[in-house]
């Protein structure tokens, strides 16, 4: 049987970990080659890099930080945050991403996901959806929520499979920055239409809301940064909890990372 | 001298990163005379079956990897473990290496397809690459085919609503459907194991 998955998500600009309450007054805390090291030890099944670093120009300092970290980290590694083009695509997997997340420039130009499919395989084309409730539906937003895109969130993500996307990682921007869990009617709203993973995102606070989004929703893994990044848990807490629910998980066998 | 056999296959660096952290230097290379050098061979892959072995078959590599998997230890990585078998479906049915006997078909489940993300190892027959290794580990799979071979050459599968092969062997010549770079120390400790078989 497959194992869900955890996944910690890292905050990257400049090639610095940062973490922010609402994308206001960023603080730095880290080299994210540790952070990804750290985490990798603590048993996570992922990484994920989100590259918020404002300019273009800046960007190849992720380059440099996504080369160290493959080296040092084997498990696989996602990186995303201003991917615009198949160039940018091309860069990061050389680099030693394994997979690239997409979000508001596969919005605005579709044929990225269909492109980036064609040419690296499915495996490795992540389409990230911001989602929010307006009225009695879920729509596309970007920019940190700031945007409406008008586009229905369901449609986009079966639209994201037909295109070739790999996987769905799904934020929820109702529930993100809350801490009172994750967004089970999002998830399997979203889960009833695709048959590709979907990696819930957002909104987890507490060690129960891990085990409640695999239990009530049809998510594959579940994506945390700031729970991880200011130590509340370890990715191996989480585990622990969720193996004692009977929800299978990958256990680290003996010591690792010595 | 370990080679891994460079066909235009995208899992070369983090399959070097992963030999690297265990002290081994591997040679990405697709020169024939390199190949024969090289006291073992890995060959990754990601992709598709036909893709692969046209490939292969352009850079002239198909009857070198042939004639070296006769002396060396062979590991073949996910695709690159597919086109050790004598055939596969995807797209257009094509021949493979034909070093392990059986064929390459889509996996009949009613799970999700792709096969993604980590499973369990259930052990099957004995294998030196999983020496040191405890049944039920999970080790990191993404594919749709899988191999229809008999059970003398699957050393370990996992369950996916059917028995999927996960570690094949015919003799010196291994292939491991997932990722042993991308599946934390179990993955490592395969590895580790390969470069230091010697048959």
């Amino acid at each position: 049987m497959l194992s869900k998955r955890i996944i910690p998500c890292l905050d990257v600009k400049n090639g610095r970990v940062v973490k922010g309450i609402n994308f206001v007054g960023l603080k730095e805390v880290g080299d994210p080659v540790e952070c990804a090291r750290e985490y990798y030890c603590q048993g996570a099944d992922e990484i994920v890099f989100l590259d918020i670093t404002a300019t273009h120009e800046e960007r190849d300092t992720m380059i440099d930080v996504v080369r160290e970290t493959a080296r040092q980290v084997f498990v696989p590694l996602t990186v995303g945050g201003g991917i615009r083009e198949i160039e940018d695509f091309r860069r990061l997997l050389r680099a030693g991403a394994d997979k690239i997340s997409v979000n508001s420039s596969a919005v605005k130009n579709p044929q990225l996901i269909s492109d980036a499919a064609q040419l690296f395989g499915s495996q490795c084309v992540v389409a990230a959806i911001d989602a929010k409730r307006v009225d009695r539906s879920f729509h596309v937003v970007v920019n940190g929520g700031r945007i409406d895109t008008g586009l229905d969130a369901i449609q986009w993500a079966k639209e994201v499979q037909e295109r070739g996307a790999g996987e769905i990682l799904l934020t929820s921007m109702d529930a993100d920055g809350t801490k009172e869990g994750f967004d089970i009617e999002l998830l399997n709203a979203v889960c009833e239409v695709v048959s590709i993973p979907v990696i819930a995102s957002g909104g987890c606070g507490q060690l129960k809301h891990f085990s409640k989004v695999f239990l009530e929703s049809g998510a594959d893994a579940a994506l945390a940064a700031s729970l991880f990044h200011y130590k509340e848990l370890t990715v191996e807490q989480v585990k622990t909890h969720l193996a004692e629910k009977g929800i299978p998980v990958r256990r680290l066998k003996g010591s690792e990372c010595e | 001298m370990l080679a891994i056999i460079d066909y235009g296959a995208g899992n070369l660096f983090s399959v070097k990163n992963a030999l690297e952290h265990l002290g081994e230097e591997g040679v990405i290379t697709s020169d024939p005379e390199v190949l024969a050098q090289a006291d073992r061979l890995i060959l990754p892959g990601v992709g598709a079956f036909p893709d692969a072995m046209q490939k292969l078959n352009q850079l002239g590599l198909t009857a070198v990897i042939q004639e070296q998997a006769k002396r060396k230890p062979l590991l073949g990585i996910c695709l690159g473990m597919q086109i050790l078998f004598e055939s596969g479906s995807e797209f257009a049915e094509t021949a493979g290496l034909g070093l392990i006997p059986g064929r390459v078909d889509r996996i009949q489940t009613s799970y999700k397809i792709p096969h993604m993300g980590y499973n369990e190892l259930e052990f099957q027959n004995p294998s030196p690459l999983l020496k040191g290794i405890e049944e039920k580990s999970c080790v990191y799979f993404v594919h749709s085919f899988m191999a229809y071979t008999p059970e003398e050459y699957v050393t370990a599968c996992c369950d996916y609503g059917v028995k999927v092969p996960a570690l094949v062997q015919n003799a010196h010549v291994f292939g491991a459907q997932f990722h042993p770079e991308k599946s934390g120390e179990a993955g490592l400790r395969i590895l580790h194991n390969f470069i230091r078989y010697s048959n």
